[in-house]
């Protein structure tokens, strides 16, 4: 084991070397690049055996790691925002495949307008892919998880493909501390994949991915996904458990921070949660008994793990970092779903924040917990919230002015 | 390397590859021509579908082929080509597969894909020089879909979205797209077209094609009884005429340099063509459109002189 200073996306490229990766179909978008240009790299100096091959769009690439998955390699590919709308139609494509590729989202907001910073919405529109989806806070967790996807990707229980997902940028971009396992480790935590479903050989003929006729083939085979990922949620834990015993450190469906006596509890995705829980202490400081819950796994949705971790506080405040446009907070409905018929259930409050990568500051922060307290005394629960400073409103106007239309 | 080839329709395997019973029309030329290409690559072959008429060739529970089989999506079946035929090396070279466990890959498209939305990706495919055999069978328009204009309708043809009316009698204002061109520009090793009628020629193709390693395309001219408005058993008459009049050229491009393989000895009218088929038939009634027909058989008289400029051939 070595402890080295990595970005977001160098951890994902060490996470894919440890995992003795196969075949990586590509195409390059930012800011996911420097990933797959570490992974050339490596394949250039011959301390990765496996195949690169750029594509000439996300839309091939999804198809091309699909289809080599399906003959029976370890896949992973790499993208970002437009490039993973590109593919789209792909992703549910191989996700019927069954096939247990991995591949790495960079969060990037969504064009239009056009912008490199991150937020929720690219990969939130995959949700219902079939692909499961862990989110990453730290760039140790973007190496672990990676190990992790291709666990239970691979696992017969599940047989579907895996997202990793990072915020561009934030984490992309920011070198931290990780630790990088020997491989001798990961491959005991990862064996080799040796597929019994997927392969195309001469000696036994076989037709995948094969079209059906009539609502009741497709409900069947559909419903066996749904049952699949639902499945993951005990393959997920038995993995963490394993990761832990040969690691030393383990990574549940979901995290809590001082969250076992919170009464007002923020529930975060991501990197931004780190700026979230420098404002729980700021909160416990002032002594409001305020937590976090950051979701890691979010497909499958652990929805009970969620219900037992905020059941009985006052009020929970979903930061969405990402809007559902003419409905609002994708998540905030998520937990809403997932608490509805509980009956210890907070107060639920929705703010929307850091869209287009925009900052959260420990002001919004107290704004959010101080309008949890207030709901929780009053019991009225303010309208949805788009967080946005004095400053920042007063900066858009400097540029409306500029562009002549104020 | 010399291939032998094969001289008549009776050297041609009699056995199947291709189940009968299947979903597609009767009197389907591309079908036709299919059954003949799978003669000629035999049973180790993997095809990588787009979305198109063929498609409901594989259902489940059911496929006609004793051959492998892969749906991908209308734009993406060379990706999905691409993926396969790493996944085989990879495997082979890592001694994970038994090298007689390997298949080649078969893309199989319609025009729509072919020629529009999946141009990029069979670009993209032949351009890094994958070892593929790519078939797109012809029928000149979006079939599955009931016969709408495509980028390989040709001049005149009435589909579904270009009708022919009072406004534009014509219907289809636009030439076919000259894909073998487009393809020939990335200079593949081995590109033809092919005519279901033409067995003996399409079969002899396949076996030079296989010498080389890299993209080895083939066009084939499908006849269409429901688009092309025409009687089943017609199918091989009208795959035949279209050679016979000129209008569809039995060609080849070896690394680029093209040779036509079957020239007519006198070439037919193209109105013995076009007459019989109902795309067509709104140039011969209520009035005949003599410019239209003119002017159709203008582009075919044309194309040939330049053939004969570049190859010094006997019209
Ligand atoms: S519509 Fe035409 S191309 Fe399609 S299956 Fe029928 S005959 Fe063949």
């Amino acid at each position: 084991m070595t402890k080295e200073m990595l970005t977001g996306n160098a951890a994902a490229a060490w996470g894919v070397r440890l995992a003795e990766v196969d075949y990586i179909p590509a195409y390059p978008i930012t800011p996911q690049t420097e990933i797959i240009e570490t992974l050339a790299k490596w394949i250039s100096a011959g301390v990765l055996d496996a195949r690169f091959v750029t594509v000439d769009s996300e839309h091939s690439m999804i198809t091309a790691a699909g289809a080599a998955s399906a003959t029976g390699v370890r896949v992973f590919t790499a993208t970002s925002s437009q490039g993973l709308l590109y593919g789209f139609e792909m992703l549910y494509a191989v996700a019927g495949w069954r096939v247990p590729l991995v591949m790495v989202n960079v969060s990037r907001g969504l064009s239009a307008p056009i912008t490199l910073e991150p937020d929720h919405n690219d990969i939130l529109a995959a949700r219902d892919s079939g692909f499961l989806q862990i989110h990453c806070e730290t760039c140790q967790e973007v190496l672990d998880s990676i190990l992790m996807a291709y666990r239970l990707a691979e696992d017969e229980r599940v047989l579907l493909p895996v997202f990793v997902n990072m915020d561009g940028f934030h984490l992309s971009f920011t070198r931290e501390p990780v630790e990088i396992p020997d491989l001798e480790k990961a491959k005991m935590f990862l064996p080799a994949y040796q597929p019994r479903h997927a392969f195309f050989k001469a000696s036994q003929p076989m037709a995948q991915g094969v079209a059906v006729i009539g609502g009741p083939a497709y409900s069947y085979f559909k419903y066996q996904m749904h049952l699949a990922s639902i499945k993951a949620l005990e393959v997920y834990n038995e993995a963490s458990k394993e990761f832990g015993k040969i690691f030393g450190r383990s990574h549940n469906t979901i995290e809590g921070y001082m969250i076992d006596d919170a009464e007002y509890i923020l529930v975060m995705i991501n990197s931004f949660s780190t700026l979230g829980k420098a404002a729980i202490k700021e909160a416990r400081a002032k002594d409001i008994k305020a937590g976090l819950l950051k979701l890691r796994l979010l497909r499958p949705f652990p929805e009970s793990d969620i219900v037992k971790a905020i059941k009985g506080a006052k009020a929970a405040a979903v930061v969405d970092q990402n809007i559902s446009v003419g409905k609002g907070g994708i998540l905030h409905s998520e937990i809403a779903g997932a608490i509805c018929n509980q009956k210890d259930k907070p107060l639920l409050l929705s703010f929307i924040g850091g869209l287009g990568g925009k900052n959260i500051s420990p002001q919004e922060f107290e704004f959010i917990i101080d309008c949890m307290v207030k709901a929780a005394d009053t019991g009225e629960i303010p309208a949805p919230r788009l967080l946005y400073t004095e400053t920042e409103w007063k900066e858009m106007d400097r540029l409306k002015k500029m562009a002549g239309k104020l | 390397m010399d291939v032998i080839p094969i001289k008549s329709i009776k050297d041609i395997p009699t056995e199947e590859d291709i189940f009968p019973g299947t979903p597609t029309c009767a009197g389907c030329g591309g079908l036709l021509a299919l059954r003949h290409c799978l003669k000629a690559l035999g049973k180790k072959v993997i095809i990588v579908n787009a979305a198109g008429c063929f498609t409901l060739l594989s259902i489940y529970p059911f496929t006609p082929f004793q051959n492998s089989w892969l749906y991908t999506a209308i734009a993406c079946a060379p990706a999905g080509a691409q993926g396969v035929r790493d996944a085989l090396d990879i495997l082979i070279r890592k001694g994970r597969l038994d090298p007689e466990e390997d298949l080649k890959v078969v893309v199989l498209t319609g025009d729509g894909a072919a020629y529009d939305i999946g141009l990029a990706s069979t670009s993209g495919a032949i351009y890094r020089n994958l070892d593929f055999y790519y078939i797109c069978y012809d029928n000149e328009a979006y079939g599955n879909t009931g016969f709408q204009w495509s980028g390989a309708t040709p001049f005149a043809s009435k589909t579904g979205t270009t009708p022919a009316g009072r406004i534009s009698p014509t219907g289809t204002e636009l030439s076919k797209k000259n894909l073998f061109e487009i393809w020939r520009s990335h200079k593949p090793p081995y590109l033809a077209t092919i005519s279901p009628a033409h067995p003996v020629d399409l079969i002899n193709k396949f076996k030079k094609a296989e010498q080389y390693k890299g993209p080895k395309l083939f066009i084939n001219l499908s006849p269409c009884p429901p688009g092309w408005a025409t009687d089943p058993s017609h199918s091989a008459m009208f795959a035949k005429l279209a050679v016979d009049t000129g209008i569809w050229a039995l060609k080849e491009a070896i690394c680029g340099d093209v040779r036509h393989t079957f020239v007519p000895k006198k070439f037919r009218p193209v109105e013995e063509y076009l007459k019989g088929q109902g795309r067509f038939a709104h140039l011969f009634k209520p009035v005949r459109q003599e410019e239209i027909l003119a002017k159709i058989q203008e582009m075919v008289v044309q194309y040939w002189n330049e053939v004969q400029d570049n190859e010094s051939i006997k019209k």
